[in-house]
């Protein structure tokens, strides 16, 4: 069942934590295996961020994401930079309130920036709703582990606003 | 218990010179330690290298004898494990101002609870008459042949703006000054610097012309001022001569402290 | 018992010399080891220890060695330009013998090089960056599970042997997060008791003495000059001189067997591969995908000392294959062991071994 993700998107978006939170679920909750790595450096921050996950029900000797099938791409520099040379057959989440261009793969357009602004006033939680649209498109991780991660991962008092986040995520993507 | 109990005797005699004003220093520093009442088995003596941090080895306590310049970040690592030590780095100016500068201004910003004791000779004598920070303008050694052309650093000056809680200057002939300045810096809490001032026949005195050790002893007691005195020529608009040394507690406070024992 | 996390190596360093009793972190700031540094800041004020951050990576190193002396568990973390300024204190701590931990998250070199990138290029570094003779001890974690349990073992390794003892990890194995089986206890060893106060540095038969620890009357005196058995310098006798630097090196060299550790599949193959830290993973992916090939593999945990024990593991080798994230570190101290060929495969600039890659240079061989 291994699944390579990769996620990108500005600095500032949560690209990072989403990684961590998908790895967190599928590790400490659905109790499979999944390593997580990052680009770290300055053009981790003004230009296109990136992070991914590989998730499998085995250990995972292999740490990089070699050819991934599931993106999450928030930014158009991000789909420019990692998102463009998608795999066939590969599955792609765009934050369509802010990535103009679509890939010739499979994809879902989820307008998780403006969603988040509209109902929450609070374009923060984008990331938050992209991993549930992530979740009930691709079933990556359980909602209910992704719940417990989110919950783990997000700063006390905003508990409630990050659950209707992911809410809303599962909603979008057709749920 | 006296001064004397605090010396490992069988490792003297020592190396230092016949005139060195080191064991003067270190002759203090023993009386002070002991008036204070501390004990051998909880006092620890650190040093780096130079003429100046030999003197750990000569001293039945703990010692810890570093790498050149390191000592009181080494120091800073025993005293903050266990604050309960009674913690006194002896050092050199070079040691100190040159290769250990940073390591010193930032132990006096920490005001870590140290005893800092600097022998400055203003030349690097174990390696043979180098120039070093402290080494006066125009002053002769064998890397400043023709006369240093480099401005001397003002240790205490430099303590001070730093943020270390005492500091004091005295040179090896006021014994009982500097004695008590020891002890009033080993009753701090926090950063106590004390340089003194010490003669060098073999490598400074030598060369810049002081033809005994009592030349060199003498230059200091008549270019020295106390530092009220000299704070009250200045207010009378006084200009002091610039190879004025300023003698006696420059300062005196208690800022907040690192490392002082529970 | 054991409970599990998702952890980063830097996060599962700091934990794993937590748990075994580290209450002193010395160090400077450098990226890619600075998380070591911050979780040691959070949580070494709550576990009765003290985290100072230094002026430079030289008076962490010097912190450490003094807090060690002040009888406490002590580790400091860097990497590349940190880990090169700490190296004459890093000779400091062998000539005193004072136990310490080193942790080098390995970065792309020389000089400021790739901050945020994998490298290996400091591995020989580690065993050869003193000046004078020396023998230190380096292990080489490959996942966020020996990023503890190394850490752990390297505090009982500098206690045992009085040795600074280094972590040599990389970016990767540093900053990637995995599923870690967190025990609820660790094994700790501790330093040797003095037995002769008047002697400290006298040894017995394992070359190492006991540790007079500072605060408890020993009177003791350290110094980084050559010295006597009591601690006194001694400097300009040649026997004196010898006899110490000897026994230092001999206190290590002598148990290399012993210290090293690794791990072995397919030992009857004829195509080996060696390696240790990340492209130990490529190796192990690649040996998962070509089952069938059933490919040889020595992966080293202790890099030094080198015990060629590991090698004679593999009676039927006929080629050695050697990845590494430098121009060829390691495989040449491999060369000095065997006369079976070592292919380096060498990798600098921030990128893994890919396993297909490792693959293609394999079919060469089989």
């Amino acid at each position: 069942m291994r699944h390579e993700l990769r996620l990108s998107g500005f600095g500032g978006q949560g690209i990072m934590l989403s990684a961590v939170i998908i790895g967190r679920a599928a590790v400490m909750y659905d109790k499979i295996f999944a390593v997580q790595t990052q680009v770290y450096g300055p053009e981790a921050r003004g230009g296109a961020s990136m992070s991914a996950v590989i998730i499998d029900s085995i250990p995972i000797l292999y740490p990089k994401v070699r050819e991934p099938d599931i993106f999450v791409i928030m930014s158009e520099e991000g789909f420019l930079k990692y998102g463009k040379g998608a795999k066939e057959n590969s599955m792609m989440l765009i934050d369509s309130s802010l990535v103009y261009s679509r890939p010739g793969t499979p994809h879902v357009l989820i307008p998780a920036t403006t969603e988040a602004r509209r109902v929450f006033k609070r374009d923060i939680v984008a990331n938050i709703v992209m991993l549930g649209a992530l979740v009930k498109v691709t079933k990556i991780v359980t909602p209910d582990a992704l719940e417990k991660a989110i919950l783990d991962s997000v700063p006390k008092g905003t508990e409630e606003l990050n659950l209707s986040a992911m809410k809303l995520g599962f909603t979008l993507a057709g749920g | 218990m006296s001064g004397d109990d605090w010396l490992r005797k069988d490792r003297l005699p020592h190396i230092w010179c016949a005139g060195c004003g080191n064991g003067t220093v270190v002759n203090c520093t023993l009386a002070a330690v002991d008036e204070i009442g501390w004990q051998r088995a909880n006092t620890v003596f650190v040093s780096g290298i130079g003429c100046s941090s030999r003197a750990p080895g000569y001293v039945l306590t703990d010692s810890l004898h570093t790498t050149h310049g390191r000592a009181i970040a080494f120091a800073t690592g025993v005293k903050l494990a266990d604050p309960s030590l009674n913690v006194v780095v002896i050092t050199g100016d070079g040691d100190l101002a040159a290769i250990g500068g940073n390591h010193f201004i930032h132990a006096c910003r920490r005001n870590i609870d140290l005893t800092v004791i600097c022998m400055n000779n203003q030349i690097y004598g174990m390696t043979g008459g180098q120039g070093s920070p402290t080494t006066p303008m125009g002053k002769l050694s064998t890397t400043t042949p023709f006369g240093s052309v480099e401005p001397a650093f003002d240790l205490t000056e430099l303590a001070k703006a730093a943020g270390a809680n005492y500091v004091a200057r005295w040179t090896g002939f006021h014994v009982k000054e500097l004695t008590k300045a020891i002890f009033s810096g080993l009753s701090t809490k926090g950063l106590a610097f004390i340089e003194v001032l010490v003669q060098c026949p073999t490598n400074y005195g030598r060369r810049n012309k002081y033809r005994s050790v009592t030349d060199q002893i003498d230059y200091m007691k008549t270019h020295s001022v106390l530092k009220q005195k000299a704070d009250r020529l200045r207010e009378e608009g006084n200009e002091l001569p610039e190879d004025t040394i300023i003698l006696g507690e420059i300062v005196k406070r208690s800022l907040p402290a690192m490392g002082v024992r529970k | 018992m054991s409970r599990v996390e998702f952890w980063q190596g830097n996060t599962a360093c700091a934990e794993g010399a937590l748990a075994a009793g580290c209450r002193f972190f010395g160090g400077y700031p450098i990226t890619p080891s600075t998380e070591i540094a911050e979780h040691m800041a959070r949580s070494l004020p709550k576990a009765g220890g003290v985290f100072v951050q230094m002026e430079d990576e030289i008076g962490g190193i010097a912190s450490v060695i003094g807090a060690s002396w002040a009888g406490k568990r002590a580790m400091t973390a860097t990497s590349g330009p940190g880990f090169s300024l700490m190296m004459e204190n890093i000779g400091f701590a062998l000539m005193t013998e004072t136990p310490c931990v080193i942790v080098n998250i390995q970065r792309g070199g020389p000089s400021t090089g790739q901050p945020t990138m994998a490298g290996q290029g400091d591995m020989l570094q580690c065993r050869y960056g003193s000046h004078g003779d020396i023998s230190p001890i380096a292990l080489v974690p490959a996942s966020v599970e020996e990023m503890y349990s190394l850490t752990v073992h390297a505090f009982n390794l500098a206690d045992i042997y009085r040795v600074p003892v280094f972590i040599m990890a990389d970016e990767i194995i540093g900053h990637m997060r995995e599923r870690i089986e967190v025990p609820d206890k660790v094994q700790l060893s501790e330093r040797k008791p003095v037995i002769d106060p008047t002697h400290p540095f006298r040894a017995g038969c394992d070359l190492i003495p006991g540790f007079p620890t500072f605060g408890k009357g020993y009177a003791v005196h350290v110094t980084g000059l050559t010295h006597d058995d009591r601690g006194y310098p001694c400097t300009t006798n040649p026997e004196m001189h010898e006899k110490l630097v000897t026994r230092l090196f001999n206190k290590v060299e002598s148990v290399r067997d012993e210290i090293s550790l690794f791990e072995t599949i397919n030992t009857d193959s004829k195509v080996v591969f060696i390696s240790y830290g990340a492209p130990a993973r490529a190796v192990e992916q690649m040996l998962h995908d070509h089952p069938e090939a059933q490919i040889g593999h020595l992966r080293l945990k202790t890099v030094w000392p080198f015990g060629e024990r590991c090698l004679s593991q593999f009676p039927n080798a006929e080629v050695f294959l050697f990845p590494e994230l430098n121009l060829g570190q390691i495989s040449r101290e491999i060369e000095r062991h065997t006369r079976i060929p070592v292919i380096s495969i060498p990798k600098i600039g921030g990128n893994l071994h890919l396993p297909q890659e490792l693959w293609e240079i394999t079919e060469r061989y089989l």
